[in-house]
């Protein structure tokens, strides 16, 4: 599976998509180019990602695999984490080579066909119990294989959600109650390349006084200005963030303030009990489920009173409308789907490796592909399709851009 | 709009208020320029008007500071933000978000306007300040003054009946800067927005000030029209100085004005022999590059230039930002990346590349100051800078600090260098690369955030150095300080060299590097008011 345009396609999705979108103009205005909401992606991608866990059927996991990328190619925008799908591609391919290598080096060589004979390395007597090389036998290939398949999987799932949905969306998309958090993430988005620029500045004007650059001593030297510009710049975004309204807050009583925190941190503890009566089987029932449900609930109604605190309106926002929901539910419908696949037939979704047979689909397995991939039609083209990639592009067309925009940053004269 | 009643800020640490028994009345949409030196109170003027001035610098400000009706001792900044938008000097310093259109739309988040409201807001200032195009593009990616403009918009769209702007074109070139301030004007004009900007280049904006705040700098303002109060202040622009030494009444304040009454005193001028060109210096070359070549991923910063460099020369490089000015003059130093060409600086050890130098050795043959001084500076104390100067250069203890009371005398040495002025603190980091001894200097950008009068310093330490012997390069935008400095000036345009000639060639040949007084003389070949006034005495009595 690649991660380019479906060939053929023309020069960019958006014109293979014309004459759909034509076709489907009559059926609703959820045709039209959106960005759909990062929550929907991610519990689709959630969903199948479940899915992959509950096989290692290589089969349909290699579908998996297959429909998230097809989705992807169909509906990822033109920013640049679009493209790092093939990053997570890749890292899945490592992680099932890993796998197969582990079995070969740490193999322990059960199984009757053995393939190959690498010769045994002996280890001293307190690392009994591991063994290096050896016999090498299909199985215990094939095993590591299946294993390691069913985790690049899961990664890719994720991937495509994050190849999908705006991560910076995604933040705007907080409770109000966590906006301070999700403010203080993007700033620090944007800063950490400001540090980054600001200490190969200073190491150069570090050189013009003829230091060499090593050391504590030009630690010092590098650290100190670069600090004191980190301070002055945040110092700087501060008047400016408090100067454009930053942290209005509707007055509120104090009574109401305790009762909301309160809330929240009750909501909290409660929780973390709760998480362990259900996985405790020990405990009394009621810390199971009912405790977390609860405690789930405190919590929201804490950070809704807490969000009403937060005078402030979104711009553009994101909303959860049917599409989402269809697409949130594919993730959901597939997870299930598989499920069931398993409690109806379980052996088909862990086909043993010893003795060696042939993986199998099943009708309910190929129904659970089919819904996974749904979103790649289900889902509005991509609404950045439409757009150049501006912010690559050598000379954008306007009048006051110098030769070089790339360079057109704080300090649009210093050579990097 | 904004009334200060009997205004008085003093910071803890200070001995003297900042601004003392301040009472102003600037009204609805009036153009009000604030000038002054150095830190003589223009921030804090302009920081008292929304709250950040006792809020956010703390301090104490006795009075009180009314805008709209709102009193900042019981509205702290944010709660004037719907009333009062502040640009900074560096709009990116400033920036919260990281696209430009969800920058226009921050402020109006935190107001919580509906977002059918916000989103047409944001379609009108996108027009409003042509900025449209730009709409999805990162903030980091912008031009200079694109930002300026975004950053401008970013508070328009709260609707604001004042903006507050601090030196909004500090650090553009000319044609960026007239981009903004055209901006500006327009909003005066066509909105009625009351501005209040503080600038240290008088002559960009003072034609179009309905009324100019003078901070002589022992915390009072003075407050009148422009024309009158340009009339007895030391911080003049060059038309100002123009019309003073011709006795004009009022005086003028844009090259139009100056131009209709100008008839007469050309005509006086007529005879008086033109001002000496520069002196030829066909002297050795301190420095000789061929066929520079600096290359960037995806851009070439610097494509092909030859350039000799006579000693005793003070050469001025010119061109809009990314033209490739800093990228030549860091190749030249050896410091930053040449991919192509050579570098040979003929001094007192012979002809020598600097690249092939360690960088201890490098900075003897050619010194260079960056845009930003205080990056070469990072001890605690300037005695200790000057120090740590005369270590690195082998130099005999003192020199450093010798060369400092040459460049600006008396600069306590128990300072932070953090603590010193813009001039203070381009005067040591210039003391520091000199006490090197290199017989190049380069110097990038010098001048951004000096007064006039900082300036004039500046410029007799550069012919200083000129006169000792060496050869000066000065990066820069400010074109009546190379008017007044320069013997010849090099244009670089797309990494080229587009003009190289002496300074009245090239000054007199193009309206945007043209001085006003060049302006105002045509076709005459005057370039700076200490010629004109020269040649007025040499042609004794005005008759």
């Amino acid at each position: 599976m690649t991660d380019r345009s479906p060939a053929g396609s023309g020069v960019s999705p958006r014109l293979a998509e014309a004459p759909q979108d034509a076709r489907s103009a009559m059926t609703g205005t959820g045709r039209l180019p959106r960005a759909l909401h990062p929550g929907a992606w991610w519990l689709w991608a959630f969903g199948l990602a479940t899915a992959a866990s509950h096989t290692t059927n290589p089969l349909p996991l290699a579908l998996l695999i297959a429909a998230a990328a097809l989705v992807v190619v169909r509906r990822r925008g033109n920013a640049p984490w679009a493209f790092a799908f093939r990053l997570y591609l890749v890292l899945g391919a490592v992680i099932v080579a890993m796998r197969v290598v582990f079995r070969l080096v740490f193999g322990g060589g059960q199984g009757e066909h053995v393939l190959l004979h690498l010769p045994e390395i002996p280890l001293p007597a307190w690392a009994a119990g591991i063994r290096l090389f050896g016999p090498v036998a299909a199985e215990q290939l094939l095993g590591g294989f299946y294993d390691g398949l069913r985790l690049a999987a899961m990664l890719v799932c994720l991937g495509a959600a994050n190849a999908l949905a705006n991560p910076k969306r995604l933040l705007k998309a907080v409770p109000g109650a966590l906006y301070a958090v999700s403010t203080a993430v993007v700033v620090a988005l944007s800063v950490a390349p400001q540090l980054v620029e600001s200490v190969l500045r200073v190491r150069r004007a570090r050189r013009l006084r003829g230091a060499a650059g090593q050391g504590l001593r030009a630690l010092r030297g590098i650290a100190l200005p670069v600090l004191a510009d980190a301070l002055d710049r945040s110092l700087a975004l501060a008047a400016a963030m408090d100067s454009r309204g930053y942290g209005r807050t509707a007055a509120i009583p104090a009574g109401q303030r305790a009762l909301t925190g309160g809330l929240v941190l009750a909501g909290l503890v409660g929780v973390c009990v709760g998480t362990y009566g259900l996985l405790d089987a020990t405990v009394p029932g009621y810390l199971g489920l009912p405790m977390l449900l609860a405690a789930l609930a405190t919590a929201v109604v804490g950070m809704l009173l807490a969000g009403r605190r937060v005078h402030r309106s979104r711009y553009r926002p994101d909303r959860w409308r049917i599409t989402e929901l269809a697409v949130a539910g594919c993730g959901a419908a597939t997870a299930a789907a598989m499920m069931a696949a398993g409690s109806a037939d379980p052996d088909r979704l862990y086909p043993p490796v010893s003795p060696l047979t042939w993986p199998e689909l099943t009708p309910l397995m190929l129904l659970t592909i089919v819904v996974a991939v749904a979103p790649a039609w289900l889902a509005p083209p991509p609404a950045l399709a439409a757009k150049p990639a501006v912010e690559s592009a050598p000379n954008p067309p306007d009048g006051t851009t110098r030769s070089a925009p790339r360079r057109d940053t704080r300090q649009p004269e210093t050579p990097r | 709009m904004i009334e200060f009643d009997r205004v008085t800020v003093h910071y803890a640490e200070a001995r003297e208020p900042m601004l003392r028994e301040v009472d102003l009345h600037i009204p609805e949409g009036e153009l009000c320029l604030v000038a002054g030196r150095t830190g003589a109170g223009k921030s804090t003027l302009l920081r008292a008007i929304n709250g950040l001035v006792p809020h956010f610098t703390g301090g104490t400000l006795y009075g009180s500071v009314t805008v709209q009706g709102r009193d900042t001792r019981s509205h702290p900044p944010r709660d004037l933000a719907d009333v009062v938008g502040v640009v900074g000097q560096d709009p990116l310093a400033g920036f919260v978000t990281d696209t430009v259109e969800e920058e226009l739309a921050y402020g109006m988040e935190q107001l919580a306007l509906p977002a059918s409201v916000m989103r047409k807001r944001v379609e009108e200032t996108l027009d409003l300040l042509g900025i449209a195009e730009l709409r999805d593009r990162p903030l980091r990616t912008l031009s200079g003054g694109q930002q300026q403009r975004v950053a401008i918009g970013a508070v328009l769209t709260s609707h604001p009946q004042v903006l507050v702007l601090d030196e909004p074109t500090s650090a553009l070139d000319p044609t960026a800067a007239e981009d903004v301030l055209a901006t500006v004007t327009r909003l005066v004009h066509d909105l009625g927005v009351t501005v209040v900007v503080a600038e240290h280049r008088l002559e960009r904006v003072v034609q179009y000030a309905d009324r100019l705040l003078y901070l002589p700098g022992d915390g009072t303002v003075v407050d009148g029209e422009p024309a009158a109060v340009l009339a007895d202040i030391d911080l003049a622009p060059p038309l100002v100085e123009l019309g003073r030494a011709a006795g004009w009444a009022p005086l003028p304040l844009s090259v139009r004005d100056a131009r209709r009454r100008a008839a007469n005193l050309r005509q006086r001028l007529a005879d008086a022999t033109a001002p000496p060109t520069a002196p030829a210096h066909d002297g050795p070359p301190a420095l000789t590059a061929r066929k520079i070549v600096v290359r960037y991923p995806g851009t070439v910063a610097v494509a092909g230039v030859d350039l000799d460099l006579p000693a005793g020369q003070v050469v001025a490089l010119m061109g809009r930002n990314g033209s490739g000015k800093s990228s030549l003059l860091w190749a030249l130093q050896g410091s930053g990346p040449r991919q192509v060409g050579t570098v040979t600086v003929t001094g007192p050890d012979g002809a020598i590349d600097p690249k092939t130098l360690p960088a201890g050795r490098a900075r003897r043959q050619v010194g260079l100051v960056p845009q930003t001084p205080g990056d070469l500076l990072y001890l605690e104390r300037v005695d200790a800078e000057c120090a740590q100067a005369d270590r690195e250069s082998d130099a005999p203890a003192g020199t450093c600090r010798a060369l400092l009371d040459q460049l600006t005398p008396g600069l306590p040495g128990d300072q932070h260098p953090r603590d010193l002025s813009e001039g203070q603190r381009l005067a040591l980091a210039l003391a520091v690369q000199l006490t090197a001894a290199p017989p190049v200097v380069l110097l990038d950008e010098p001048t951004r955030g000096l007064d006039y009068l900082a300036k004039r310093q500046f410029a007799a330490v550069v012919r200083r150095l000129a006169g000792e012997g060496r050869a000066v390069v000065v990066a820069t935008h400010d074109v009546e300080l190379v008017a007044t400095l320069a013997d010849r000036v090099v244009v670089m345009a797309q990494g080229e060299i587009v003009a190289d000639g002496t300074a009245a060639e090239v000054m007199l040949a193009s309206p945007a590097f043209a001085p006003q007084v060049a302006k105002v003389m045509a076709p005459e070949p005057w370039l700076t008011v200490d010629q004109v006034t020269t040649a007025l005495a040499d042609a004794g009595t005005p008759g």
